[in-house]
């Protein structure tokens, strides 16, 4: 699923042709977070991005900035669509910064509650 | 000024001169209509006026001695039923039951106990979670009128669940004995007419005989595939006044008759068993088709001797969660390979066999060969107004009008009778599910470790945190799990039909919290651990079942799920504001449950209840939770505020 959502990210990137696709990666971390936050995109997502049966996961290791202003520009599936007079191409410049910015989860078996399956 | 009310305003005069002494909270007769001074609240309708002066009285004045009130043979009757508890918020028009509950069925055996709640609808929720536990109802009983209105939500999740559930509400059949404007208030012609269309059933008897025929009826449709609420509208006077002709001449207790519920008839059973032998691909969804734990049973047998995956609608214990033929999360693969596609009591057999386009155009979510069948023992009770029987499904193949708990034992019969003597291709087919129900759990649990250490705490952290606490208990997971994004399906095993109990039936929000009571006190004899994660939302619809669960000392582990919203609802927020261009700035306006922050375990406190929290830091919460068990393995009940994300 995953695979299959970053592959079409890379597609959708390719064809894009706006000032984002020259200039990635140029966000406010903490910006991104405050954003995140107050335009409420942590509902579904998670405030770190890490999905739920509401909202795909986005962090660590987010898809490409561009691949990420077309989902929020022409989401699908119940996903709303933001404008750029909602959300800014500088807004989500720092949205992609912000999950950027989060760290790598521990790995499975340096979590004792995870480490054994039930 | 007749007598009788110059009699009864002296009443009143008494009654309120001793209510601050305490004695009266036991002694004075408690009506919706007995309200204190209005005051400033919300709740504008209780507390709109004086109080009128010949308020509701307590009891008939004239009437039945001790020990021969019609009401203590009612209370015979719902006893002999095997009805052992009477949930209910005190109301006038059943007072004469509530005291042959408390006097009589109390004190004399078998015990029926008066559970008290503080809510009409906390009342038919307690009886709906005791049914899915216990396998047989519970009474409960209302106020006419405003106390039915106020149940009135709890029963459509009943009848939605498909959930037995026996009640009883007052009525006021003789014009002429209503002795006051309340009691004309509180009187309706046809009060069980504004539930009749999600009740199974409803009757007012015009006598004892009469009523003991129909609660014995009430009973047996509650318990008839498909389960559902059924309620007697019961006559003041009927239950005040003598039994005519004295005690003595009490009507005989109803017999009972033993109930077969319908099956699948013999043909229609080869045929299905001829086409899932013969299917190289099967597929068994499973929803509300275990009813009891030899259903459970059956399900495993029937998946097993087929290999046949099995996915699982959530809404009951349908398949064991770690069972290797579970395949709960490769639905749309499954569906699209399957060849024979079985559904046993779908809640929607539209939605598992159609998708809808873009354009509303409706195609075959199954392949153009595969075959289709259902068994739904709903399809046998349909009613027209509430569309809880989802969409006409055309595109199923072959309808079968029966109890699929019932089915089952001769479906397996025949399938056994049918398969052929080598097993190699089961056994291969078998092996391969085993094998992708490893990757997915393995899978779960790599995802699981995102947001692990986020504060609002994560909710597979939440999950594990909790299995960690109950795992080595008999434990009884009282809530439904898609609200927690389905972690404790994912990660949890849970095996038994005891465990796992699904949720409301229509989405009533408010269900969970007393429906979760009511199955721990169905638990509570048997030692087990019950658990329920309860939305802030839910529990707000009627924080008082926590005074009820400490009241009637029920353990259960409450573990709120706290994200300060009608989180549902702000998500909607945000798809209409966006949609509208508007932003979403101001989306949690009326869905958001902060400003000020409900500290749930102070409120428990105050109830009587343990409380914990709120935890922020996922490090704090198993400590936690560990202390909350403790307390409920000692017998009372717990409440853990976990500050959470969203879903």
């Amino acid at each position: 699923m995953r695979r299959t959502a970053l592959l079409l990210a890379v597609v959708l990137a390719l064809s894009v042709g706006d000032g984002l696709a020259q200039s990635p990666a140029s966000g406010d971390v903490e910006r991104g977070r405050k954003i995140f936050v107050s335009h409420g995109c942590y509902q579904c997502h998670g405030t770190q991005g890490q999905g739920s049966n509401a909202g795909s996961r986005l962090a660590p290791d987010p898809i490409p900035l561009q691949a990420l202003v077309l989902l929020v520009r022409q989401p699908r599936a119940r996903m709303p669509p933001y404008s750029p007079r909602i959300l800014s191409d500088q807004d989500l410049r720092d949205i992609h910064a912000y999950l950027t910015s989060i760290p790598k989860a521990r790995p499975v078996a340096e979590i004792p509650l995870l480490a054994a399956p039930p | 000024m007749t007598r009788r009310e110059r009699e009864r305003l002296r009443r009143r005069d008494f009654l309120k001169g001793t209510a601050v002494g305490g004695i009266a909270a036991a002694v004075m007769p408690v009506a919706h209509g007995a309200e204190p001074p209005p005051s400033p609240t919300r709740d504008g309708p209780r507390n709109a006026g004086p109080t009128p002066p010949n308020v509701e009285s307590s009891v008939r004045i004239e009437g039945a001695t001790a020990a021969s009130c019609g009401s203590d043979y009612m209370v015979d009757v719902l006893r002999s039923l095997g009805i052992d508890y009477f949930a209910a918020t005190p109301g006038n028009t059943f007072m004469g039951l509530h005291e042959s509950v408390v006097n009589h069925g109390m004190t004399t055996s078998p015990p029926l106990r008066f559970l008290t709640t503080m809510h009409e609808e906390a009342s038919v929720a307690m009886a709906h979670g005791y049914a899915k536990i216990e396998g047989k109802p519970m009474a409960c009983a209302f106020h006419a009128t405003v106390g039915l209105q106020h149940a009135s939500m709890a029963i459509y999740n009943a009848y939605c669940d498909r959930v037995p559930v026996v009640m009883l509400t007052g009525a006021g059949i003789e014009a002429d004995k209503r002795k006051s404007t309340v009691e004309w208030t509180h009187t309706a012609l046809d009060g069980p007419g504004m539930v009749r269309d999600y009740t199974k059933w409803d009757d007012t008897p015009g006598n004892l005989q009469g009523f003991g025929e129909s609660a014995a009826r009430a009973w047996k449709f509650a318990m008839t595939p498909p389960y559902g609420p059924t309620l007697l509208a019961v006559d003041v006077p009927l239950q005040e006044d003598e039994i005519p002709g004295g005690p003595g001449n009490a009507p005989p207790l109803p017999r009972l008759s033993s109930i077969r519920p319908p099956s699948a008839d013999a043909n229609t059973v080869r045929e299905m068993a001829r086409m899932l032998v013969a299917a190289e691909h099967p597929l068994i969804h499973v929803d509300r088709c275990a009813r009891t734990p030899a259903g459970l049973q059956m399900t495993v047998e029937l998946a097993e001797i087929l290999a046949a995956p099995v996915v699982d609608s959530g809404n009951r214990m349908g398949f064991p969660w770690r069972h290797p033929l579970n395949q709960s999360r490769r639905f749309g693969a499954l569906r699209d390979a399957a060849d024979v596609f079985l559904a046993l009591e779908p809640g929607s057999p539209f939605g598992l066999v159609t998708e809808v386009g873009a354009h509303g155009e409706l195609r075959r979510a199954l392949k153009p060969d595969a075959r289709s069948i259902t068994v739904s023992s709903a399809e046998l009770y349909p009613k027209g107004n509430y569309q809880n029987l989802q969409r006409y499904a055309g595109l199923v193949d072959i309808a079968v009008q029966a109890d699929a708990e019932a089915t089952l034992p001769f479906l397996i019969e025949e399938v056994k009778r049918l398969l052929p003597r080598g097993r190699s291709k089961y056994d291969a087919r078998a092996r391969a599910f085993a094998a992708a129900h490893r990757e997915d759990l393995d899978a779960a649990r790599a995802a699981a470790v995102y947001g692990w250490d986020a504060s609002p705490i994560s909710m597979p952290r939440l999950a594990m945190e909790m299995y960690e606490v109950m795992k080595s208990e008999d434990w009884s997971l009282l809530s439904h799990h898609y609200w927690q994004s389905s972690w404790s399906q994912r990660l949890w095993d849970a095996k038994r039909h005891h465990q796992y109990i699904g949720g409301s039936g229509a989405d009533g929000v408010g269900y969970t919290s007393p429906a979760s009571l009511g199955a721990a006190l169905a638990n509570q004899k048997h030692g087990r651990l019950s658990v329920a994660i309860v939305g802030d939302g839910d529990l707000m619809f009627g924080p008082g079942i926590l005074w009820t669960a400490a009241h009637e000392q029920i353990p259960i582990l409450y573990v709120v799920h706290n994200n300060r919203a009608y989180h549902q609802e702000i998500m909607q927020m945000q798809v209409l504001s966006n949609r509208r261009q508007r932003g979403v700035d101001r989306a949690h306006i009326g869905c958001v449950i902060t400003a000020p922050d409900i500290d749930y375990a102070l409120l428990a406190r105050s109830m009587g209840v343990h409380g914990e929290g709120p935890i922020e830091n996922p490090a704090d919460l198993g400590p936690a939770l560990r202390r909350a068990v403790e307390v409920v393995k000692r017998g009372e009940p717990a409440l853990v505020d976990v500050v959470s994300q969203g879903r």
